[in-house]
This record gives C-alpha cells, sequence and structure tokens, in this order.
C-alpha cells in the first residue's frame, strides 16, 4: 500500500514549522502566551481554545496548522484517525487538580487530567471520528509510530491518520504531528522512517 | 436593594469570565437577563460545575443537586436572585 | 487469509473477587462489592461506597510476591496477569515470544499520594520510592520484568476505554505475526486524585450504582486488572482456547471531552465497525456486556446506540459494573474477561439494581445469573473521556 505523509508540523522553541519552513514565530517565552499568541495569529474564533489547557492548545495549535489548506482533502472524516504518543502524560494539569482540591476540586481542570483527551479536543474541532490511540513512551519513537500506523491502514481500520508527538510538563513543550493519507497531495511525501525522521529534525 | 442588585450582577460577570476562562467577552458582553447556556455564552455541561464551584468559593454556597443547576444558572439576574435568597436564609 | 486471535485464558482481581472464579460466583450468588472504603483513607468514606479489592497492599504484596513498597496499581496487575497466564495451559513465559500490553490511567499514583502527603508537609520528607512509580509506563515496566517479559511492552492510556484498547492493539501485533502471544488488559487501583475527580463531574452515586435504571444517580468507582492471553492460530491448535477475539473498533464521539453525544454516536459507530470486522450481523449477537456506567449521560447515550443497531429487540444485555463498580483503565479488561468467559462457559451475567426501565428506551438488562446458554459472539463495550469509544466482538468458531 501506498501512504504519503501530506502535511508536517512541528512546534518547539516558540516556533511553528509546516513542512520544513518557519510558519510562525513568537518572542513569547511563556508556554500559555505562545500558544496564545498561535490564536491570534491564526485569527480564528474558538472560544473552547481558552478553556484548555497547554497539552490541549499544544495538540490544537498544531492540528490547526496541520490541517490548513488540506482539510478539504479529507475523502472521509469518520474513518479518520489519530495516533499521539508523549511522555509526560497530563503530569502538568494533575498537578494543577490536585492543588485545587486543597479549596474546590475543579471539574474544568480534572476533565483535562487524561491525555487523551487531546485526541478528543482535535476530532470535535474537526469533525474526526476514526479510530484513536494515545501511547505513553519515554521519547518519540519514529519507528514504533510508523509502523503501528502502517498497520492501521492495512487492517484498513482507518483512511487517513493524524500521528504524532505531543509533550508539554511545565514550560517544556513540543509537538510532532504529521498527516499520512493514502493519495498523494500536500506535501506529497511517500510515508517512511527516513522522511518522519528527516521532518521531525 | 435595586442598587445592591446591579453591584452583585457586575460582580457576578467579572467572577464567571475569570472562573470560566471566557476569554474574548467583556462584562459587558453579557446581558442581566440573557440566557448563559446554549445560544449565548455558549457554556457546556462542565462550565455549569465550574459555576457551582464559583457559588461555593465566593459566596460559600453549596448546591447539592446539579438538577437545580438549570434554573439557577439560566442568567445573571437568576444566579444573584438566587444568591440573594440564600444570604436571606442564612442570615 | 486474515489471521485469527484466540483467547488462551484469562485473570482478574477485582471488588468482587480475588481471582476469576471468585468473581464469578459472586455473579452467581448475586454478591456486588460496593462497600464503605476500607482501604482508600478520604474524607468520602461516609458518603460514596466503592469496590475496592478485599485486601490491603501486605496481603497483595504476599500473593504477588512482591515488595510492599509497589503501586497497588502494580500489585493488582501482577496478580491478575499472573492467574490469566497460569490458566491459559501454555508453559514458561520464557519459551515463547511475548508481549505485554497495559492500560492505566492513575499508574502510581497512590503511592505518589503517600509521598504527596508527607513533602508538602514538608518538604524534606516524603520517601522518594513512593513517587518513582508514578508514570503509568513505569508500572507496566515493572510487571514485565516481574513477569521475565522482553520481547515488547507497551503502555494505553485513553481513560475508560483504555483496556479494550489494549486488546485491540494486542490483537494487531498477532495479527502482523509480530508476536505469538500476548497478555492484555489493565489495572487502576483507586486513589483519592480520581474519587475527588468524579466527585467535581457530580456523577457519584451515594449508594451503589443502578446502571441502565430511569432511577440511576451515577456510578461508583472500583479497582481492579484483568488481563486475557491472546495467542496466534498456531499456538492455539495445541491449546484449549476459550474464544477467538473476531471483531473490534474504535471511534471519537467527537462531541464533548467528557459526556457522550445524546445519539451515542461514537458508541454507534464503534460497535457497527466491530460487528464488521467480526463479519456478522446485529442479530447473530447472544449478548452485550455493557458499558453501563450508571450516569444518566452514559446510559442513555448508550441505549440509543444500541436501539440505534440492534432494532427494537437487542440481544440480552448487562452492564457488570454493577458489580465491580467502574474500574476506569482496568474496566474494558475485566469486562472481556467476563465476556470471553461467557462464551466459554455459556453464562450470562446480571445487572444488580435494576428496576425500572428507562422511559426513553425499551431496554431492560438481564437481572439474574443465567447459566447453560450457548453463545456464539458476545459483544463488550467500553466507552471512554475524549469520546474514545471501543467495542470489542468475542466469538466460539472454532
Amino acid at each position: 500500500m501506498s501512504l504519503y505523509i501530506t502535511s508536517a508540523v512541528i512546534i518547539r522553541n516558540q516556533t511553528v514549522r509546516k513542512n520544513g519552513s518557519v510558519a510562525f514565530q513568537s518572542s513569547e517565552t511563556n508556554v500559555h502566551l505562545f500558544l496564545r499568541a498561535i490564536y491570534d495569529y491564526l485569527e480564528v474564533s474558538y472560544t473552547r481554545f481558552h478553556k484548555m489547557d497547554a497539552l490541549n492548545k499544544l495538540g490544537w495549535a498544531a492540528a490547526e496548522f496541520l490541517l490548513q489548506e488540506i482539510e478539504s482533502g479529507f475523502v472521509d472524516k469518520e474513518s479518520a484517525g489519530i495516533v499521539l504518543a508523549n511522555k509526560s502524560s497530563s503530569l502538568d494539569t494533575d498537578e494543577r487538580f490536585l492543588e485545587s482540591t486543597k479549596s474546590v476540586a475543579s471539574p474544568a481542570l480534572f476533565v483535562y487530567t487524561l491525555p487523551n483527551i487531546v485526541l478528543g479536543e482535535i476530532c470535535i474541532r474537526h469533525g474526526l471520528k476514526g479510530e484513536n490511540t494515545f501511547f505513553v513512551t519515554p521519547n518519540f519513537d519514529i519507528t514504533f509510530m510508523h509502523d503501528y500506523t502502517e498497520q492501521l491502514f492495512e487492517s484498513e481500520a482507518v483512511n487517513a491518520c493524524i500521528i504524532g508527538w505531543a509533550e508539554q510538563y511545565h514550560e517544556q513543550y513540543e509537538a510532532a504531528f504529521y498527516l499520512v493519507q493514502k493519495s498523494s497531495m500536500g506535501l506529497q511525501e511517500p510515508f517512511t522512517i527516513k522522511a518522519l525522521e528527516k521532518l521531525y529534525e | 436593594m435595586n442598587n445592591n442588585m446591579d453591584n452583585l450582577m457586575a460582580e457576578l460577570k467579572a467572577q464567571i469570565i475569570e472562573q470560566l476562562n471566557l476569554q474574548e467577552v467583556q462584562p459587558g458582553d453579557i446581558d442581566n437577563d440573557q440566557p448563559l447556556f446554549r445560544e449565548g455564552l455558549g457554556l457546556d455541561s462542565i462550565d455549569a460545575l465550574e459555576l457551582i464551584v464559583l457559588l461555593q468559593q465566593h459566596y460559600n454556597i453549596k448546591l447539592s443537586n446539579p438538577a437545580d443547576g438549570p434554573e439557577v444558572f439560566y442568567s445573571v439576574r437568576s444566579l444573584a436572585e438566587f444568591i440573594t435568597a440564600e444570604r436571606e436564609k442564612a442570615g | 487469509m486474515s489471521s485469527g486471535v484466540w483467547i488462551a485464558g484469562g485473570g482478574v482481581i477485582s471488588g468482587i473477587g480475588m481471582n476469576l472464579s471468585e468473581c464469578i460466583t459472586a455473579f452467581e450468588k448475586m454478591q456486588p462489592g460496593m462497600q464503605e472504603m476500607k482501604y482508600l483513607e478520604s474524607i468520602h468514606r461516609k458518603t460514596y461506597p466503592v469496590a475496592e479489592v478485599k485486601a490491603g497492599n501486605d496481603l497483595l504484596a504476599s500473593i504477588a510476591a512482591e515488595s510492599i513498597y509497589w503501586s497497588r496499581t502494580a500489585l493488582l496487575s501482577k496478580i491478575a496477569a499472573k492467574e490469566a497466564w497460569q490458566n491459559s495451559g501454555l508453559s514458561e513465559i520464557s519459551a515463547y515470544k511475548v508481549g505485554f500490553v497495559s492500560a492505566s490511567t492513575v499508574g502510581g499514583m497512590d503511592r505518589t499520594e503517600y509521598f504527596m502527603e508527607e513533602y508538602l508537609h514538608d518538604n524534606s520528607r516524603g520517601r522518594l520510592r513512593n513517587a518513582i512509580y508514578h508514570d503509568c509506563g513505569s508500572i507496566t515496566d515493572l510487571v514485565a520484568e516481574s513477569l521475565g517479559i522482553e520481547d515488547f511492552i507497551s503502555t494505553i492510556s485513553t481513560a475508560c476505554s483504555s483496556g479494550a484498547n489494549a486488546l485491540m492493539y494486542a490483537s494487531r501485533l498477532i495479527q502482523s505475526k509480530m508476536l505469538d502471544v500476548v497478555i492484555a488488559g489493565g489495572a487502576d487501583s483507586l486513589t483519592r486524585f480520581t474519587l475527588n475527580g468524579f466527585n467535581a463531574l457530580m456523577i457519584l452515586d451515594q449508594e451503589p450504582c443502578k446502571p441502565f435504571d430511569e432511577n440511576r444517580k451515577g456510578l461508583n468507582l472500583g479497582e481492579g486488572a484483568a488481563y486475557l492471553v491472546l495467542v496466534s492460530d498456531r499456538l492455539a491448535e495445541k491449546l484449549q482456547p476459550w474464544c477467538r477475539l473476531s471483531g473490534f473498533a474504535n471511534a471519537n464521539d467527537a462531541f464533548h471531552q467528557t459526556a457522550s453525544s445524546p445519539e451515542g454516536i461514537g458508541n454507534f459507530m464503534a460497535m457497527k465497525r466491530a460487528l464488521e470486522k467480526a463479519g456478522i450481523k446485529p442479530e447473530d449477537i447472544d449478548y452485550i456486556n455493557l458499558h453501563g456506567t450508571g450516569t444518566a449521560n452514559n446510559d442513555s447515550s448508550e441505549a440509543q446506540a444500541i436501539l440505534n443497531l440492534f432494532g427494537n429487540t437487542p440481544p440480552p444485555l448487562s452492564s457488570t459494573k454493577s458489580f465491580t463498580g467502574h474500574t476506569l483503565a482496568a474496566s474494558g479488561a475485566l469486562e472481556a474477561v467476563f465476556s470471553a468467559y461467557a462464551i466459554k462457559e455459556g453464562i450470562i451475567f446480571p445487572n444488580a439494581h435494576f428496576a425500572t426501565p428507562m422511559s426513553n428506551f425499551a431496554i431492560s438488562p438481564v437481572t439474574s445469573f443465567l447459566k447453560g446458554k450457548n453463545l456464539e459472539h458476545v459483544m463488550s463495550n467500553s466507552f471512554g473521556f475524549g469520546g474514545n469509544c471501543s467495542s470489542l466482538i468475542f466469538s466460539k468458531d472454532y
């Protein structure tokens, strides 16, 4: 089966890179302010964004850039899946929730104390209804992610898939999102471990 | 009395914006009688729970039955009236 | 030809029993596991009943033959995984290429809470050995190492459908011939963190939960661990497998972080796709083990999705959470073990505390333990926060 990386977004060091080139840069070093700067830059009205924790804002922002221009190319959003991984799970929000329990436990924080909520937020935003999985791994294992994705397509579980890494803990953050599809469009990069690695650099 | 009510409603608007992270909303955007849920501010079930937290934190009022939520949280005015009534009960 | 995935055995520890046979006896005797909290220290002790595993960490450690400093989650995990292996009919773990795929949402948080208590009081205090297993992944690694599994280890964390997703993933590892055997399932222990969180969401029942009942008030939390041993065709030939994992699917409800869509769109899609994958029709299903948490929202969405898919005469169904409580990441695994065992033994589990059907849906769960049934296909549903919906199908065909 031929698969293609049709879009790729890397967010780290106050910079968003799309398909290899810089798409947005900011001087904001604070993670929340940086993500807010991305939101303002995108000029979309999506008030849910402000309620999200930093991990979800990061995933939301990466998906916005990833699907820009190409979203109309989805044949069937109901079979578009998402597979993400990170190492800190939802620890940042877990800590903040724990803090809130000293006075009144916050329901709005509790809902973000699971790492897979970021998958849900992206699905809600873009109407994706395919298979979702979230792995907790010590680092971004590109080979594993590549092989797992290939299996998903081979078993016909998805016909398009967002894959990648969404990590955030306190002021550290990094997102690496790829859109994998069956037809060559957008970035038109064959889906190989080498290509994933090169885009991640 | 009316003045008290107006002050309470103004205070509530600021607290709602803060508690629910409504960063693109100004207190002036919220009408006293506008429905808070669905149309209007577009709040959801988690926001309703956060309003219960708000009542507890700022007014020391416990709303133990979430089924009372829709009536109490219908608008800023209904919320202010509920708080006033609870204060009188406690008073 | 698509390779088959067989269930060679399973193990479980939960609020209704320390092993599978004790759990089955509890269903037969109609003894749900909810009681006043005994092992978890919480200000909610008198308010919310929970289905705790009826043993302290010292007893669990001695059953697991591990240190009492292990996280409760890890102790439960090892006990259930070991039972699953022991009744699979396989010889030593070292004789095969084995994988371990485990789901968890709290990981070693039970121990982190002990640590934080001391640490917050005085930051020069707190035993670090209480915090080192905080990550979900470190629990999987710890148990895998103790069982002697080295070939493949993975941790899945997708809320309340994690256990089911671990089984889906394990099934693919066997189908792609990467591994011959995978022990897959999940484990979660009760923590104050989850109790406070579900309390903040106001979806805990102060009485034993009543899934699918008109007067349901919410869920009860539980704890436990469960694993199935999945094997390839090649190994299954030499064993007496319980049944086959014939279908599975996962879909996103794309509606809300925690609430299900009223129509149960994600639930419907997961069930429908699982049927397609198994190559069977809705009427072929002989029993559905419901997600059935007992919250107003969850149960009505699931009921609506079932009526939409199965028409007005759905198969016999029940929620075993009315016995075990909601064991979060372990729940999909617990219910998979019960579902697979139901096929092997021809049994259907009761739904406790059901009295009044929901006014909007003509669905009544099974309320007594049924024996002597011939079950060809059983469906197990697990729907989680984040809109993560999974459905598994177990089939008898040899």
